[in-house]
């Protein structure tokens, strides 16, 4: 290895986390083998060099997110994050489950609560969430579906077992780096892609339109699909156009649309078209001033009507806010068992319910250990690290805690898994976490293989939210092994056809040089002559 | 198309050209500028900032404001870097509609525009640099976006935008007329070649004049770009009436037209002024109709119930 990982040991030991590159003793994981082989070859100069270039072609396609008002490139780093097939197939069997289990929750909260008349939840849970809508309650959504994307954020522990950190059935965003990471990596370590089979990414858009059309209200044949987007100065802008872009679909701000008689329609240059389907990003708080907030400029008034009434789908469901709830989050093994009758395949985090007398408690004589989070909390706000924090901010933490015990909930310290990131001079190990995307059609729940790794560039540091200095990495899903035998489909061959056409410029410009040569040669000769 | 996007559409073409007009024009005046005593550097620069439809905020404006106004102002609508800098706000929020090819270009121009020196030497190559890139953007839009609506909305802003800028430039003559050959302003527009090939001996103002004016197969003429702009416009409202036309946008356009090509004079040279200010009045209220008729966002956000 070169000098590259020099002292990476030492650093990746301090960690106490586990590796997803090395196991201990510096050997390269199979799963690494090429990549470990691709980074030797590659001296410091190339390794910055590309991470240069990457960078610049980031900003040029405007892969950005945006940041208090500044359009930053979502920084990349060099060296990918390798899951072995195996370990993908536990891990796309558990995100299945859970989002199978999710939407039966949430049509059964908007229905009928049988949860909670059989004792699995209680009733004061559900309806305390601040996400629980009661303007949605009592009916079915045209189409059926109500968590069409998610992303379930999991983690790999210091054993190495993968656990469940908290799942986004909103607004889940973040696919869009998947796709524009892949892109950049096969020009950024092409060396790595050859001997192996990595499970492509590229066909996100293609499930994800073909799902939003099946879900149409029925009776249209041919349902329009739109992104809606609160507008440029979102901070996921960048993936509302690329995923309209890629869909083929219109990007429409809520301005451009008129709700009328239940229908909602857009306004274009030919006029008013009716919209069936829209993949919704923005927040249910915004989404209908009629319904939710009254000021809101970003969404359309009459959307929620037209819902009930099933003149339209929005994607995801409106209200599903109550399924992201950190402390139904909580419950979500209980409601895997009560609705679909298995075993969770991948586990929860523990975590301290601090309703419950005895876990606050025994919370608030730890909280300098523990990681307290607020249960409606994204993007890594309101949290916080026991070990990291201030006396003042535990204090501050505790006061808040006593007097809202329902708007949080804490968990032990995870020690993320690690990946060698490139930082100033070397690589280092930072933490990740990964968040794999499911696309729900209604009748199968389909796993994008991989999902975006998100890492922590700062040294030591576990949180990987980009808006607090994280970046991502490629995550590459390997094929199962070669031993399966791939089905070597004939091709027909191509006829070269030899002849290229062309105006026979050349032989005639060349004859013709070499004649005024000649003529020059002759008139130069006469001239001689002509003094001498 | 939604109409927001249409009007993005629109707006990129009419800034990319403006872009690639203002460069033309600054690259040919700076030349003529620099030579002039300082005196009349400062008079020349601020009527050259009037004719491209900006007032000097000081009396103190001489070379060094022109080439910020003109060239660097990210601020202004009228400089170069503020209207590439719109163009590619635009394209970002039309991002799924254009081609990715036209929107990179359109960034990276952007992103390229703070690495030029500011000085007048600097800017030469600048408003170089400024040529290759829109003439890239058009391009770029030419051969990768669908000849369809958006992209006749793209066309039509840039060839109101053009007709325009031809008349700006014909009208900086007035300003630098101690010297301004017509040399330089059939260089202006890149021009000059075509122009001496149609015309061959019959050189001088009135013919140059009349060949940026008139001229039915030179791109950059007035009434070639009014009749691209006729023929889009045309094209994205394609009903045919037996009398008149009800599309505000067509009559302005083709009256403007119409105007130049049927006018006959003997003395183009001191009707010149009056000509350009007709055009580029005609260029507003026909870019002012557009927007009623497609991209109008009027309408306030009401909410409309059931239909009984």
């Amino acid at each position: 290895m070169s000098d590259l990982f020099q002292e990476y040991s030492e650093a990746a030991g301090r960690t106490g986390a586990y590796d997803e590159m090395f196991a201990p003793g510096q050997q390269a994981r199979r799963s690494y083998g090429q990549v470990a082989l691709a980074l030797r070859e590659l001296s410091l100069a190339d390794v910055s060099a590309r991470a240069d270039s990457m960078a610049r072609t980031f900003l040029d396609r405007g892969v950005t997110f945006d940041f208090a008002g500044e359009e930053r490139p979502f920084p990349l780093d060099i060296v990918p994050r390798v899951i072995p097939a195996d370990e993908w197939s536990v891990l796309e069997r558990g995100v299945a489950q859970r989002v199978r289990a999710l939407e039966a929750f949430l049509n059964d909260v908007y229905d009928k609560m049988t949860v909670v008349s059989d004792g699995v939840i209680p009733r004061q849970l559900v309806t305390t969430s601040a996400h629980f809508h009661r303007q949605v309650h009592g009916f079915e959504p045209a189409g059926g579906v109500r968590v069409h994307i998610s992303g379930i954020d999991v983690v790999r522990d210091a054993e190495g077992t993968f656990r469940v950190l908290e799942d986004n059935v909103r607004v889940p965003s973040g696919v869009s780096y998947v796709l524009e990471n892949r892109r950049a990596m096969a020009k950024g370590l092409p060396e790595a892609f050859g001997q192996q089979l990595i499970r492509p990414v590229e066909e996100y858009p293609r499930r994800l339109l073909s799902a939003l059309r099946k879900t149409a209200p029925s009776g249209v044949d041919d349902p329009t699909v739109v992104v809606l987007t609160p507008g440029v100065f979102n901070s996921a802008y960048f993936e509302h156009t690329l995923l309209a872009g890629l869909m083929g679909v219109e990007l429409v701000e809520g301005r451009d649309l008129i709700c009328r008689g239940n229908r909602v329609y857009m306004r274009t240059t030919a006029g008013e078209q009716r919209v069936d389907v829209i993949y919704k990003r923005i927040d249910d708080e915004f989404l209908d001033p009629l319904q939710f907030r009254a000021d809101s400029m970003l969404g359309c008034p009459g959307l929620v009507n037209a819902a009930r009434a099933g003149g339209v789908t929005i994607a995801n469901a409106v209200g599903n806010g109550v399924a992201d709830d950190k402390l139904v989050y909580s419950y979500v093994p209980d409601l895997i068992r009560y609705y679909l009758n298995e075993e969770p395949v991948i586990a929860n985090v523990d975590t301290f319910r601090l309703e419950e007398k005895e876990a606050r408690e025994h919370v608030l004589d730890r909280l300098d250990e523990l990681v307290v989070k607020p249960v409606d909390g994204s993007g890594g706000k309101g949290l916080v690290i026991g070990p990291d924090a201030s006396r003042d901010e535990l204090d501050a933490l505790r006061k808040r805690i006593i007097a809202d015990p329902r708007g949080w909930i804490a968990q032990p310290v995870l020690q993320l898994s690690t990946v060698p990131t490139l930082s100033g001079d070397k690589f280092g190990p930072r933490h990740v976490d990964l968040r794999p995307f499911a696309v729900n059609d209604g009748e199968d729940v389909w796993v994008l293989p991989g999902g975006l790794t998100r890492v922590a560039l700062k040294e030591g540091s576990l949180i990987v939210n980009s808006s607090q200095g994280g970046g991502s990495k490629d995550t590459w899903v390997l094929a199962d092994s070669p031993q399966v035998p791939v089905e070597v489909i004939p091709r027909p061959t191509i006829a070269v056809r030899e002849r290229v056409s062309v105006w026979p410029v050349e032989s005639n410009w060349r004859d013709s040089q070499k004649e005024q040569q000649q003529q020059q040669q002759i008139s130069d000769a006469q001239e001689v002559t002509a003094n001498a | 198309m939604l109409s927001r996007i249409a009007e993005s559409l629109f707006w990129i073409g009419r800034y990319v050209e403006r872009a690639d007009g203002t460069a033309r024009i600054l690259d040919v005046h700076l030349e003529r500028l620099n030579h002039l005593p300082m005196e009349e550097q400062r008079s020349v620069a601020q009527e050259l900032l009037a004719v491209m439809g900006a007032r000097a905020q000081s009396d103190d404006f001489g070379l060094p404001e022109l080439l910020n106004a003109l060239a660097y102002d990210k601020q202004s609508a009228t400089s170069i870097a503020g209207s590439l800098g719109a163009a590619r706000e635009n394209a970002r929020r039309a991002r799924e509609t254009v081609s990715s090819g036209l929107w990179e270009s359109l960034n990276t121009t952007y992103y390229g525009l703070n690495q030029h020196r500011k000085d007048v030497v600097g800017t030469y190559r600048f408003c170089n640099w400024v040529l290759e890139r829109t003439a890239m953007v058009s391009g770029l839009a030419d051969t990768t976006v669908s000849h369809d609506e958006s992209w006749q909305f793209l066309v039509l802003g840039r060839s109101l935008e053009r007709a325009d800028m031809t008349a700006r430039m014909l009208s900086t003559r007035d300003v630098l007329s101690a010297g301004m050959s017509w040399v330089n302003m059939l260089r202006c527009a890149g021009a000059y070649e075509s122009f001496l090939r149609t015309r061959r001996a019959a050189f001088g103002d009135q013919h140059a004049a009349e060949f940026l004016l008139l001229d039915r197969l030179f791109p950059r003429s007035i009434v070639y770009a009014l009749r691209d702009a006729d023929e889009c416009l045309a094209k994205l409202d394609p009903s045919a009436q037996r009398v008149g036309f009800i599309n505000d946008a067509r009559r302005i356009v083709g009256q403007a037209r119409t105007f130049l090509e049927f006018h006959r004079t003997d003395d183009l040279m001191s009707e010149l002024p009056e000509h350009m200010e007709r055009v580029q009045k005609a260029v507003s209220q026909a870019s002012d109709a557009i927007s009623r008729k497609y991209f109008n966002q009027a309408d306030e956000l009401a909410w409309v119930g059931e239909v009984s």
